[in-house]
This record gives structure tokens, sequence and C-alpha cells, in this order.
């Protein structure tokens, strides 16, 4: 099963199932519980931060000072800025680090840790197991860095389409080189969640979706790439591939899929042609036709286990919150470019002012204000961006998402059918098998004998998947919600940084008015 | 009764550039403004309340004034459209700035009018400014007759007289330069409105996210789900100090910018007004002096009496007139300096502080764990 290869690293210190420590573990089997110490989850990184330090205690170093190191990221707001493609994009893995030893600290650590509260971080109270932790880590650490850059428009009229520059560099093995780099177009992505989805089917991972299909943008991209409309489309697109990839890679068991280092080195791919059915709304689509069959489920799932029946509000509720965000945010943004447009024209009427005034420094001091306010208008866009690519599009992904993670509970209730299904004709075989019995066919018997031992099989394997499923999901949710917290709190730190440098550009365009209006006499 | 006593020309017994209007009260329907002025002799104040239609009443007394030579060359300092209670749309359209931050630049606006009229060396004068600011009892609301300044009471026949030719240079260059500047002066006042409207509509949304943030908090004690509310709870925040930011931003563009632009634009109005009526006035005069060419023996001497009456009228108007542009030519600059160089200083102070705080957010999301 692809959740727990033997290249798991250890949980991270205390912190790795903080959720579902014995709180969680009571609900459940205890078996569940075990299970989960023994097959310690992938450490992942977020999609941003490039610290290995565990979240929580802000007395250990370098999440401060990593975190200031870290200029903006190049997911929207300074795309092909930066020469270092990498510089922001870091995710890393930790090797597993197997032994009784680690998994004592753990299950003490985890003990303590639903009697502490959030900010007395439990991990302070065990520093030595923590830098233990860390320090091997640090030694067995490798990343896998990638980046979504370069789109260029291929071809003409309504064939054309956008072609994105694909760069790896990782250190890992599995990988033929250390940095090598591709040409993808945007079915190549949809395509690789297409087959990702297909595989992953029963296994309870959550997906990350790629960006939606837009057929307004691509047309008028294909129109032409250089209106401000188009431009800003590609920017988005390309962006949100690269977060996405940056997921995908994040995701210990999905970077062990072939399919996905096939994307990421193969030179050329095989078009993918099933997209056509991945529209816009073809992803939540998907996932809910999925939500129903299983509302149309006959067997309906005595749920046992109540964190699954509890986690699953709590997604739909955090759905329903974050979309609200979402518009929220949309209303935001188009306030803001209102205003570049409003304050653009307004820097125009004061410079025709200027240019008609009769007292020199008066109209110099006009000119001097309608300059200003262009400048303004420079810094109102970037602060758009800002509230779009940093706010808006996180909000945006977090929503699709949850969507995936739906799917993920679903998976699980599917497993659970399966099962379910498989013990109800294993009943039927043995039924069967009575009757033949009773009616003394020797022949077919041995036939029946064999399908109850088939069966019997069966049930047994999909048991076993159903508890796989199980605490995969479990797992997921619980990465996912350390994922989102850090890769919230890096985004707003990103728009508080970027804020700031605006704020004090506008400072300076200030005074450097303040003379020319005291100048005028 | 003091008809015996030799007429002293009536002065402003108050500080001409101390009078305020500190407050504005709401009585129904209508606004009503407290006005304070300081006495010249000693000390004490004078404080009477006034409505609109009391402006009103003040204005058309100093329009009437025939007696003044030259009167129609005075750049009348102009009073802003009538404010109401729950202001129709297209009034407070009208109003503009005026209309904002609760009649705190309306108020600006009144105290203003008040000032360049004590300020005025003919309009001082008048009787009416001395009952207006210092008479317990409202002045008379009787509608005085109707003046010959009342430019919407113009037939649009007059308009065309606008576009007269003129016989002066200096005149005809004002009247040009003035007919640019309006049309600017409008415009930009009309863009900066727009700008300041939209301001205030982001400072709403700013509000509304860090509100719906607040609700975003998850219970529970995982950490994760705790540095995830918290991370919420600190964005509403820093999306608080944004509301509150920009509201100040919309504020100081209001008061100081806003309020000057606007202030540019009535002015401006008023001397185009001013250049309309000498204009009337020229027209008048060459109607007067072809008749007086024209007339029949019979009739000349009585054209002659009109047409030197006519010169003698528009030789007064000349000359106060140019003696007004001169004055409002320093007056407006040094208007918009002042409006420039405070809305300057106010957004530098808004900005810096908005950047500390934006400072301690970061640092408090730096340390937060």
């Amino acid at each position: 099963m692809a959740a727990s290869s033997d290249r798991n690293p250890p949980p991270f210190p205390a912190t790795e199932e903080p959720g579902a420590g014995p709180s969680d573990m009571a609900d459940g089997d205890s078996d569940e519980g075990e299970d989960i110490f023994s097959n310690p989850v992938a450490v992942s990184r977020g999609v941003s931060q490039p610290d290995r330090v565990n979240e929580e205690p802000p007395d250990l170093f370098s999440e401060e000072e990593e975190a200031s190191s870290t200029p903006a990221k190049s997911n929207g707001v300074h795309s092909d800025e930066d020469n270092d493609l990498f510089a922001e994009a870091h995710v890393e893995l930790s090797t597993d680090k197997p032994g009784s030893s680690d998994r004592k600290e753990l299950s003490s650590s985890s003990g303590l840790r639903p009697a502490s509260s959030f900010t007395q971080s439990p991990a302070a109270m065990q520093p030595t197991s923590l830098e233990q932790l860390e320090e091997d880590e640090a030694k067995d650490s490798f990343d896998v860095d990638v980046a979504v850059t370069n789109p260029e428009k291929v071809g003409d009229g309504m064939n054309a389409y956008v072609a994105y520059k694909v760069s790896t560099r990782t250190s890992l093995p599995m990988f033929r080189s250390k940095a090598f780099t591709v040409r993808r177009r945007y079915s190549d992505f949809l395509g690789l969640y297409e087959k990702l989805s297909v595989k992953q089917s029963l296994l309870g991972c959550i997906i990350p979706p790629p960006p939606e299909k837009s057929v307004v943008g691509m047309t008028k991209v294909k129109v032409g790439m250089d209106d401000p409309s188009s431009v800003e489309f590609v920017e988005r697109r390309r962006a949100a591939l690269e977060r996405y990839l940056q997921r995908v890679v994040s995701h210990p068991s999905l970077l062990q899929d072939p399919d996905v280092r096939e994307f990421l080195e193969r030179e050329e791919l095989p078009r993918a042609v099933s997209t056509q059915a991945l529209s816009g709304a073809g992803f939540l689509k998907m996932i809910n036709k999925a939500s129903d069959a299983v509302n149309k489920m006959t067997i309906k799932m005595n749920e046992s286990d109540t964190w699954f029946e509890d986690k699953f509000q709590e997604v739909e509720n955090e759905e329903q919150q974050l979309r609200k965000l979402h518009a929220l945010v949309d209303s935001l943004v188009n306030h803001r470019k209102e205003l570049c447009g409003n304050t653009a024209v307004f820097a125009k009427s004061m410079a025709m002012l200027g240019n008609s005034e009769d007292n020199t420094a008066l109209s110099r001091a006009l000119s001097q204000l309608a300059e200003v306010e262009d400048k303004m208008e420079q810094l109102h866009q970037e602060q758009a961006a800002s509230d779009f690519f940093i706010f808006e599009e996180l909000l945006a992904d977090y929503i699709r998402l949850l969507g995936a993670m739906r799917g993920c509970f679903d998976q699980r209730m599917r497993a659970w059918q399966r099962w379910q299904e498989a013990q109800s004709t294993l009943q039927k075989k043995r039924e069967a098998e009575a009757k033949l019995l009773w009616a003394n066919k020797p022949d077919k018997l041995q036939q029946a004998k064999d399908e109850i031992t088939e069966w019997e099989a069966r049930v047994t394997q999909y048991e076993r998947d159903f508890d796989r499923v199980g605490m995969t999901v479990r797992k997921e949710v619980l990465r996912f919600e350390k994922e989102k917290a850090k890769d919230f709190k890096s985004q707003i730190i990103k728009y508080l940084e970027a804020m700031l440098q605006s704020q004090q550009r506008l400072i300076k365009f200030w005074e450097a008015f303040l003379p020319e209006a005291k100048a005028i006499a | 009764m003091m008809e015996e006593v030799k007429e002293v020309t009536p002065t402003l017994s108050v500080h001409a550039d101390n009078i305020k209007v500190t407050e504005v009260l709401k009585e129904g329907d209508t606004l009503t403004f407290i006005i304070v002025s300081q006495k010249l002799s000693g000390t004490g104040e004078y404080h009477v309340d006034r409505t609109y239609d009391d402006f009103e009443w003040l204005q058309q007394h100093l329009f009437s004034q025939e007696d003044v030579p030259g009167i129609q060359g005075v750049i009348f300092p102009p009073l802003p459209a009538k404010a109401q209670v729950n202001a129709s749309a297209k009034v407070m359209k009208q109003l503009g700035f005026l209309g904002l931050e609760e009649w705190q630049p309306y108020c600006k606006a009144l105290e203003n009018f008040l000032q360049q009229i004590a300020a005025h060396s003919i309009l001082c004068k008048n009787k009416a400014l001395e009952i207006f600011l210092t008479s317990s009892d409202p002045p008379g609301r009787q509608r005085v007759r109707k003046n010959i300044f009342n430019r919407l009471s113009q037939a649009v026949v007059e308009m065309r007289k606008e576009s007269h030719k003129d016989v002066d240079e200096f005149f005809q260059t004002e009247r040009d330069h003035n007919l640019v500047l309006t049309g600017c002066t409008k415009t930009a006042t009309e863009r900066f409105l727009d700008v300041v409207l939209t301001e205030q509509k982001i400072a709403v949304a700013c509000g509304h996210f860090s509100a719906a943030l607040q609700l975003c908090v998850e219970q529970g004690e995982d950490p994760d789900k705790q540095a995830f509310s918290k991370a919420c709870v600190k964005l509403s925040e820093v999306f608080n100090s944004m509301m509150k930011n920009m509201t100040s931003v919309a504020e100081n563009n209001v008061n100081t910018l806003g309020v000057g632009l606007d202030l540019e634009s009535r002015y401006q109005e008023a001397e185009k007004e001013m250049l309309f009526r000498r204009t009337c006035k020229l027209v008048e005069l060459e109607t007067a002096r072809r008749n007086a060419e024209k007339a029949k023996p019979v009739k000349k001497a009585a054209m002659e009496e009109v047409k030197k009456a006519a010169e003698t009228e528009f030789d007064h108007i000349c000359g106060v007139a140019k003696q007004e542009i001169a004055q409002f030519h320093g007056l407006r600059v040094k208007m918009l300096q002042q409006a420039l160089v405070q809305w300057c200083e106010k957004q530098l102070l808004t900005a810096k502080e908005k950047a500390d705080q934006f400072d301690q957010h970061l640092q408090a999301f730096r340390g937060m764990a």
C-alpha cells in the first residue's frame, strides 16, 4: 500500500499524531492506535516553509529565522523574477528511523500531548528527545524542489496552447538525475491528476486537484497573450500549477507513484485525451457523484468510530466557511482594482490641471501630485495582486483540497461496502454449499468449497483494505491539518511582508512630495 | 433719528479670521449650525444658531447692494449647495465631498464662506453680516426681492453672451483661462471623489473579511487546529487594522485635498459668474452706444444719458474686477498650497502608523508557534 512504504520517516517529535494521540485512539480500535505508531507517517512540509522544525515550540530555533530569510514566494506575486527557481519551493522528507527507542519516546511524549495546552509546547518539556530527532532528520533529509515557469504560447489560432517549463531539482536516488527540465502543457497536468485519482481511488489519499479548466480564459490566450487579462490568466494558472505540483511531490505516497516520476522526467509525454471531461466544474462533479453513490448505498455504514463522522462534519463546515471567505476576498480584490482605475484617471486629471496652471510653483506641485498618484496606482495594483495570489488563491486551493478530502472519506465508505458485499457473498456461497451437501452432488461440491475459500480470502483482504484505508484517511487528515496551519501562516507572513514593503514605498512618495507642496508660493 | 449724525461706514464688530462653525445639529429635517465669533473689543464671544436659509438670506443681501459702485465686479465667496438630512442621491452628488464625514467638511465650507466675507473690503461693511453673526434672533426670513445676480433666472438666450468677444485683452485672457481651469478643477474634484468612495468600499470589505475570519475559529485541543485558529484570529486583527487605516486615508483625503479642490472649484465658478456679469454689462454698454448713435434727435439726449450711465457702471465694474482678480489669484494659490501641505502631512502620518502596525503584526506572526 502506497501510504506506508519503507521510506516513511519517523513521525515528528511528539507531534506527528498530535490529535490522533491517545484521546482519539481511545475511540477506535486499540489495534489502529498501535498501527499508526509503527507505521510512522511521512513528515511532509508545506508548499512554502523550508523549515524542518516541528511547528509548535516557539522557542525552537529556526522558525523565525527561516521565515524571515524566505523572500516573497514565487507562486504568483513575483513569478519569473527569481533567478533561483527553487529559492522558495522547498520540500523535505526524512528517512525512516526505525527503532523501538524512538517509538517509546513518541509514545510517551504523545501521551503528554493531550494534557498540555497549545501555547505551552509539550516539546519544550522534552527538549532532548526533540533535538535528537531533529538532528537525526537533518542527517537523513533530502529534497525535491519543483517549479513551473516560462509559459510560452505554442502554435496559432484555436489549436494553440501554452507550454510551461517544469523544472525539478532533487537528491532522491529514484530519479535519473539531480536536475532536469521538461515542457508540459495544461492537459498533461490534468492527465496526471486523472491517473493518480484512478490508482489511488481505494486507498484514501488526498490527491491535490489541479486548477480548473477555463474555456473563456484559454480562448483569450489563443487569440493573443499580450492583453492584461490574458497575462493575468496565464500567470494565475502557472502559479496554480506550480502549487499543485509542489503539493503532489510533498506527499510521500504520491511521490512514489511512477506516473509522477514520469511526469517530471520524461521528455515527451503521450497526449492525455480523456481530460476533455474535466471541465471547470468537473472536479467537484466527480467528487459529488461519488458522494451521491455513497448516499445511495443500501447498506448504511454503522460507524463504530465517531472520529470519521466528526471529521467529515468538520470538513463540510470548513469548506463552507472558506467559500465565504473566498467570496469576501474576491470582493476586496475587485474594489482594489477599481481603485487602480480611479487613481489612474484622477492622476490624469491632476496632470491636466497642472498644465493649465499659471503659477509655476503650483503647476509643478500639481504635476508632482499627478506622478505620486500614478505611483500609488502601481501600489494598488500590487496590493490587489497580493490579495489575490496570496489569499484568494490560497482559499480556492483549500476549498478544492477539502473537496478532495471528502472524496477520501467516500473511498473509505466504498471500501467498507466492498467488504460488506464480500461478506454477504461469502454467506451465500456457504448456503449454496450447504444445499449441495443435502443434494449430494460431489463434483459441484468441490467447486463450492473452492469458491468459499476464495471468498473467505477476499473477505479477509477487504477487511484489511478497509482498515488500511481508514488508517490512511486518518493520517491524511492529520497531515492536511498540519499543512493547512503552516500554509496559512506562511502565506499570512508573506502578505504582511509585502504590505510592509508597499507601505514603506508609500511613505517615501509622501516624503518626496511634501517639500514640493511647501514650496508653493 | 440717527439721520443728524454723520453716517459712519458700519464695520464688523468681530474678528474676521476667527469665525467658527463649531457644531451642526439635526432638528427633524433641518440642519442647524452653531456659529461662534470673537468680539473685537474686550473678551467675549457671540454664539448664534443659523439654518441654511439664514445663510441664503445673507448672500441675497450681499448680492443686492445696488448702491455700491461696481458691486457686480466682486467675486462673491461661494455658498455651498443646501445640505439636507436624508438627502437624495442627486443632492449628495451635487454636494460631493461636502456631504461626507458627518457634515464636518460642510461646516468647514460654511465657515470659510463667512470668513471670506468678513475679510472682504467691500462685503464686510454690509450690515447683514453683522446681524448674521451677532443677533441672537435669526435674521428675517422674508425672501429678499429677486436680485439681479440670480443666475438661475437668466434665460438660456443670455448664455451666448458668455462667448462675447472682449474689448480688453486682460479680461479676455482671464475669461479663457478661467474657462479651462473651471473645467479641469471640476473634473479633478469629481475623479478624486470617486477615489475616496472606492477607498471607503475597500474599508468596508476589509471589515467584513475581518469579521468572517473570527468565525473560522475551530474548537478542539489539536495543536494544528489551534495553530490555524490562532492564525485566523490574528489575521482578523490585521484586516481590522487595515479597515481602520483605509478609513483614515479616506478621511484625510476628504478633509484636506477633497475640501480644497471643492472650494477651488466653487471659487472658479464664482469668478466665472463675475466675469459673465461684466460681459453682460459690456454687451449692454455696446448696445447703449449703438442706440445713442442711431437715435433720432428727439431721443438722442435720453440715449446719451443711458450710454453715460452704462459707461460709468462698466468702468466701476472693471476697476473692482481687476482688483478682485488679482486678490483671487493670490488667495487660491494660498488655499491650494494649504490643502496640499495638509494632505501630504496627514497621509504621511497615517502611512507611518500603518507601517508600524504591519510591522507589529508581522513580528507577532513570526513569533507565533
